[in-house]
């Protein structure tokens, strides 16, 4: 593959990384959330894996296997398992002003942009245009931290963060070292079942997975 | 094998047994055996580096200098106490039901997996090991913060995770972007992110994504170290988990990420070449000591207050680092060593004095020296000692910090004593009914171990009357350690 060729389908992976983004963002139903939510961890993988053989670096296949198995696979399977199990997998949240949480996404975009802007001047690296659609993935991952009231999606959303940022170890800097990247999944897979767990608990104390019950208990 | 191995390795394997030690009276002896294995551990660790200097374990990925090791003996100190007093009193809560033989059991292996991920975090070389020991920390307490099962505790991990949790994220977005810029210089490799070596090559590092990378980790850790105003979950937190889990949260973990904070703080001087990091760390622990004096007088809840406490004296200690000249730094790192001492002496008390009444509420905990003097007196003494009166060592590490400050930036002493003036005054105000009134008649006597704060508390006014020679070099090759040039 050519690096030209490179480039421009890491910009792509990039673009619908960013898409997925703002489908999580404004998505009610909780089936197409975790769908959105498994997208998301393929086309990182994906993205991942066409960055390891232009690189030349099979660590990052490691990575992208790994990303695979437990971003784009188990911990969606994992969710809606538990989800099912609960009986609130029909739930829609009450979302308010999604156009407008929809058009502060956006401004998030530019300015991502602009405070990439001169890191982006510096890097040698073939996936650097990346780096900003990565950051600005940071920043709507949390803004849906923000605006969610429910733990399910705001489980979703920590760890669309944790694409993120893998997204951007990948894009800024061809991934970080093999053990560190090895002791991230490990936390990232003890974080999942963790809030599985924490589903049933919040569930029998508050007989709902809705955030506000539990503020104004 | 090697003392180093045994650190790690001892709470590690003490975690598994106690996941399948089914009986509550071994469980808790295997939990202190643990604890002090590693505490002689640490021991020996200290020894030698006080002797033949910093030690490089396993090529170089662990590493051990006078800083971190004298927060390595801290932690296993105050972990090993911390279960001498866990004993008795969780099985005071196994025997009124409040948890049930198998989370006991959760307690006891989240306990000391919680103290691996400390002793990992402090030790490693590795900046990315270093966040994910953090993590792991932060994954091995939700659970034991939760333990109770009500709703106030449910709410409160769940906050604790959440905001942890994005708070530590950005923390890793920090260390790539750092790894990023070195990696050009170091290639693509371990290297690459190993502070030893980032530390001797920091000048070379890109300024300019230094900077980016430190705004990062500075809310990323510092939200860890409970810095206003990222500190909303530390309260929840500390006030709703079970006792013993309050003073290792408050008196260890808190240390550990602003360890990290600092260690990080080392290389962006390094590259920029200027005190801008200093300034940013400075800023953030003079408004979280002066929020949390404030929030002190408006609390209700015993547990919380001291946690608003811990908030407060953090804030100080991350002045004094931000400050970074030798003496603020000596300052700051005597400050950590009492505070740990202290504040969990103090959690164990407060821990019997709301088994004793039955209640974490202020106003519901009345007359317990008539009740119960030994607890009485001991939060009395606690809370003088807490609130900065000498003979003790707080008084005297904040007095150092007065000093230090008059000579950088006399014009925020004003400052730091109005904070420190404010928390005093809600300390007092809160203690005193609390422990002179009439006991009221749901006032219970318990069995209440005393030893573990008097051990710290002892140690405490020792080390507020005299720092030994030793500890004092130590102290002082750690404080140049982390002492940096201004200006430039």
């Amino acid at each position: 593959m050519s690096a030209a060729l490179l480039q421009q389908m890491v910009s792509v992976a990039a673009a619908l990384l960013l898409l997925t983004s703002f489908a999580l963002l404004a998505q009610r139903r909780m089936r197409a959330l975790l769908h959105w939510f498994s997208a998301q961890g393929i086309i990182l993988a994906l993205a991942t894996a066409m960055v390891a053989d232009e690189a030349n670096m099979p660590e990052l296949y490691f990575s992208a296997a790994m990303t695979l198995l437990l971003k784009g696979i188990f911990l969606p399977w994992l969710t809606w398992r538990i989800v099912v199990r609960l009986g609130v997998h029909r739930e829609v949240e009450q979302l308010v002003n999604i156009s407008a949480t929809a058009l502060i996404g956006a401004a998030l975009v530019l300015y991502a942009v602009h405070v990439t802007l001169p890191i982006i001047h510096f890097s040698h690296l073939v996936t650097r245009n990346a780096i900003a659609i990565a950051m600005a993935s940071l920043f709507l991952v949390m803004l849906m931290m923000i605006t969610r009231r429910q733990a399910v999606a705001q489980v979703v959303a920590f760890l669309s963060i944790e694409n993120a940022l893998f997204f951007t170890a990948t894009a800024a800097t061809y991934g970080m070292p093999l053990v560190v990247e090895l002791g991230v999944a490990f936390d990232v897979l003890i974080a999942g079942l963790i809030f599985g767990l924490f589903f049933y608990h919040i569930r029998s104390s508050f007989e709902s997975l809705d955030l506000h019950d539990m503020e104004h208990h | 094998m090697n003392l180093f191995d045994l650190l790690l390795g001892t709470p590690i394997l003490a975690g598994l047994v106690l996941a399948v030690t089914r009986d509550a009276w071994r469980a808790t002896w295997i939990n202190s055996g643990a604890s002090m294995v590693s505490l002689v551990a640490a021991t020996g660790l200290a020894v030698r580096v006080l002797d033949r200097g910093s030690i490089l374990a396993h090529d170089g990925a662990f590493f051990i200098d006078a800083y971190n090791v004298f927060l390595v003996a801290l932690t296993a100190f105050v972990a090993f106490t911390t279960t001498i007093f866990s004993g008795p009193y969780m099985r005071h809560e196994l025997e009124t039901g409040r948890v049930t033989p198998q989370r006991l059991r959760l307690y006891h292996a989240m306990y000391q997996f919680f103290i691996f991920a400390m002793f990992l975090g402090l030790t490693t070389n590795n900046l990315g090991i270093l966040w994910v020991s953090l993590e792991l920390a932060t994954l091995a307490t939700v659970l034991l913060v939760s333990l109770y099962r009500t709703q106030d505790a449910i709410a409160a991990a769940w906050k604790y995770f959440i905001i942890c949790g994005v708070g530590i994220a950005l923390a890793l977005f920090g260390t790539v972007l750092i790894f990023s810029t070195s990696s050009e210089i170091l290639g693509h490799e371990n290297a690459a992110l190993t502070w030893t070596i980032l530390h001797e090559y920091s000048k070379d590092l890109s300024p300019r994504m230094m900077i980016v990378a430190f705004a990062f980790l500075m809310v990323g850790y510092g939200t860890k170290v409970g810095l206003v105003p990222m500190h909303t979950w530390l309260p929840d937190a500390h006030g709703e988990g079970p006792t013993p889990v309050s003073a290792v949260l408050s008196g260890l973990l808190l240390n550990v990420a602003l360890y990290a904070l600092v260690r990080c703080k080392i290389l962006v001087d390094g590259a920029t070449q200027s005190g801008y990091a200093g300034y940013m760390i400075m800023g953030f622990g003079l408004l979280s000591l002066l929020v949390a004096a404030l929030a002190l007088h408006q609390q209700q809840d015993i547990k919380r207050m001291f946690s608003f406490s811990s908030i407060e004296h953090m804030g100080l200690m991350t002045f004094a680092f931000g400050l970074a000249t030798p003496l603020a730094n000596f300052a700051g790192l005597l400050h950590m060593t009492v505070h740990s001492l202290v504040k969990s002496g103090i959690f164990f008390t407060v821990g019997h004095a709301a088994q004793s009444m039955g209640t974490q509420q202020i106003s519901r905990i009345r007359g317990l020296i008539r009740s119960q003097p030994a607890v009485g007196w001991g939060l009395v003494i606690g809370t003088l000692a807490i609130a900065g009166f000498p003979p003790f060592a707080v008084f005297t590490s904040e007095f150092l910090l007065m000093t230090a400050t008059l000579q950088s930036y006399p014009w925020i002493v004003l400052l730091l004593l109005l904070g420190l003036a404010i928390a005093f005054a809600a300390l007092l105000r809160k203690i005193q009914p609390m422990v002179f009134d009439e006991p009221p008649d749901y006032a219970q006597r318990i069995h209440a171990n005393m030893l573990p704060l008097y051990v710290h508390l002892g140690l405490a006014l020792l080390l507020g009357f005299a720092i030994p020679g030793f500890l004092a070099d130590w102290y002082d090759s750690a404080a140049a350690l982390l002492a940096t040039t201004r200006g430039g």
